[in-house]
């Protein structure tokens, strides 16, 4: 008998239907939303393929390339900002025993299975005008004056409808995707790494820097682009926590898509995030090629 | 009461982890430039020490000083001793002489002195020609001389070595002993080598602490530990030993008599031993301590040369032999079906021919050769 794993039959049988399903749900809607990336409008419903780069022309338009400036630069602030709050928190996770890692993994993937219409509602009551951060703090205003301190009538701090709103939202929602790499790539470090370090007169800062840090290069990697790609793609978040002013890429390819009803202007739109995001993995690729000969064996 | 000439003083330390008691009140002193073995089982508590003596555990109980210093709130960046780990946790992402040069930094060694003495340090376990490979490109041999140079660049005063032959090949290890046997001598740093290999601890160290379920059971050379075994679990530990229960019969200055009736006969001491007439007691016995006579039906038993007929001997036919070359090992039967091992060496090119396989023999030892062990 021939060993299934030659069996050719086998292998067709088994790959068909990925291929079937990749086909029809991924390659003609990419293909479709392409076309219409080079088309025009020439009725309220109806697009001409005609071939045209206007679509990617238009998106070089002052306004336009602002929506992407602040796009990338506000998707790493995030990106950034998950790894200064992950690293910390992945490596005591590394350090805690077999059954308290099992929780600590479970109250970082809570979020994930929490609809994040819900959670982003939920983070608006937290810093709205009337929220519980505002309201604590008038709380501890109001006790202040009446110890004596002469502290003026109270202003609710702006949290939110602006870009800070925006990036703490997004930190919010995507540190789990830092987390989990990192942790992946703590945890397979030898731990007596750490105390051969320690053993040898690193203290615990110098320890980080010259041992943990670069043995954990690929997981940092690996964090930084899989949170980066996410959220600079986000669309929820900024638009529901952000003000007028600071629209991110997938709200202004919603618009197109609705309101503007430029539906070829927003397929460019889309293969232009597209064409950015295989560009942060190609870097990825690079440095994981370059990093491969330090980490792996 | 410190001795200028002690370098590790542990006293009364006691580990727990929750209920589990790893470390059980040991109190232990290790001298100066000596080669100290910790021999155990596993879960022995020997590396639980070892790590405290390092620092990356801290004892429940007791203290420990090191040259002198109260350890209790030195961190192990701060101890004067290195370790070389069982796994070497040679830094994969650095060169050898990165790996070596590490250390040096913490301790503010001027730029232009860490390349003589990281070439030096690889010099001593003769790796200098292999400065700039990575970790990666070298053999596990080759990985631990790493560790070692690592180690030994920083002149710490103990160097700490946990099962440091463990992941090696068997010829390998064998020569390794001697290296690092050579290599203490040479560098003069007391070393203090966790171990769960008897043959290891005594071919190397000039002296042992064997424990057993975290408590010290005995420190004593090799020799002693073998010949003068304290209980009865250091005896079973190192090497080989037929055990037998028995009762103290005679007790004089001069010898004594333990009668025993697993063995179905008396064991007769040449020396007086301490314990109470009619005192249960454990005596042990070395394979090789016992001599091997043919015994033909009906025979007398021999007289033993050095004790009152009828003690010493025992009566048995050879079920199993392992022949080793050097010497054969005989596991034989007595008559009352107890098993005893005796050992004889292969002098000559026929000796291992003189007994096979169903053979009645007598078993007969002189009156130095029993041990009176503690349960």
């Amino acid at each position: 008998m021939k060993d299934w794993r030659e069996d050719k039959t086998f292998f067709r049988a088994t790959i068909a239907l990925p291929v079937i399903w990749f086909f029809i749900f991924f390659v003609i809607p990419m293909a479709i939303v392409w076309a219409y990336s080079v088309g025009e409008n020439v009725g309220p419903v109806d697009v001409a393929i005609t071939g045209t780069f206007a679509n990617y022309a238009k998106a070089f338009a002052p306004e336009v390339l602002k929506v992407m400036g602040d796009s990338i630069w506000l998707a790493a602030l995030t990106t950034l900002i998950c790894l200064v709050v992950a690293f910390p928190v992945a490596l005591a996770m590394t350090f805690a025993d077999d059954k308290q890692k099992t929780w600590l993994l479970l109250l970082i993937m809570l979020p994930f299975w929490t609809n994040l219409l819900i959670r982003t509602y939920a983070l608006i009551a937290v810093m709205r005008t009337s929220g519980v951060i505002n309201t604590g703090l008038e709380g501890l205003h109001g006790l202040l004056m009446t110890v004596g301190l002469p502290l003026g009538s109270f202003e609710p701090l702006p949290l939110l409808y602006n870009k800070f709103a925006v990036v703490v939202g997004l930190v919010y929602v995507h540190l789990p995707f830092m987390v989990l790499p990192l942790y992946a790539a703590l945890d397979r470090l030898d731990k007596s790494l750490i105390e051969a370090s320690l053993d040898l007169g690193a203290g615990h800062l110098e320890t980080i820097r010259r041992v943990i840090v670069p043995l954990a290069a690929p997981g940092i990697a690996a964090g930084l682009v899989i949170t980066f790609i996410p959220a600079l793609g986000a669309y929820l978040t900024p638009d529901l926590l952000g003000g007028p002013d600071d629209l991110m890429i997938a709200s202004l390819i919603e618009r197109q898509f609705k309101r503007a009803n430029d539906w070829p202007f927003g397929a460019a739109l889309s293969f232009i995030l597209m064409y950015i995001t295989l560009l942060f993995f190609a870097v990825r690729a690079f440095l994981e090629r370059k990093g491969g000969k330090v980490g792996a064996h | 009461m410190s001795d200028r000439d002690t370098i590790i003083r542990v006293e009364e330390v006691t580990k727990r982890y929750g209920k589990v008691t790893a470390v059980d009140r040991v109190t232990l002193e290790i001298p100066r430039g000596e080669f100290f073995a910790l021999l155990g089982p596993s879960g022995c508590g020997k590396t639980t020490l070892l790590r405290m003596l390092a620092g990356f555990e801290m004892p429940t109980e007791g203290k420990i000083f090191i040259d002198g210093v109260d350890m209790s709130s030195i961190p192990p960046n701060k101890r004067p001793v290195n370790m070389v780990f069982q796994s070497y946790a040679v830094f994969p992402h650095m060169t050898v002489f990165e790996n070596v040069a590490y250390g040096l930094k913490f301790d503010n060694v001027p730029k232009s002195e860490q390349y003589g003495r990281v070439m030096a340090a690889l010099a001593d376990v003769k790796l200098d020609h292999l400065a700039e490979r990575k970790p990666d490109q070298m053999s596990g041999g080759q990985r631990q001389r790493v560790a070692l140079a690592r180690a030994l660049v920083k002149k710490p005063k103990v160097l700490l070595l946990d099962e440091p032959l463990s992941a090696l090949d068997a010829k390998l290890r064998e020569a390794m002993r001697f290296e690092l046997a050579e290599l203490q001598d040479k560098v003069g740093i007391t070393f203090v080598m966790v171990t769960h290999d008897q043959d290891e601890a005594l071919a190397m160290a000039c002296r042992c602490a064997v424990m057993d379920r975290g408590k010290l059971m005995q420190t004593a050379t090799p020799s002693n530990l073998y010949e003068f075994p304290a209980n009865k679990f250091v005896a079973d530990f190192i090497g080989s030993v037929n055990l037998f229960e028995g009762t103290l019969q005679v007790d004089l200055p001069d010898h004594a008599i333990v009668h025993s009736e697993e063995l179905g006969g008396q064991i007769y001491f040449d020396h007086g031993v301490s314990g109470a007439s009619g005192e249960k007691m454990w005596v042990g016995i070395r394979p090789e301590k016992i001599e091997l006579l043919k015994r033909e039906e009906g025979s007398n038993p021999p007289t033993p040369e050095d004790a009152p007929p009828g003690c010493n001997v025992a009566a048995g036919t050879i079920r199993q032999i392992s022949y080793l070359g050097s010497e054969s090992i005989y596991e034989i039967d007595l008559i009352n079906d107890r098993r005893m091992q005796v050992s004889r060496p292969n002098l000559s090119r026929w000796d291992q021919e003189d007994f096979t396989w169903g053979d009645d023999v007598w078993l007969r030892w002189h009156g130095d050769s029993p041990v009176l062990l503690q349960s």
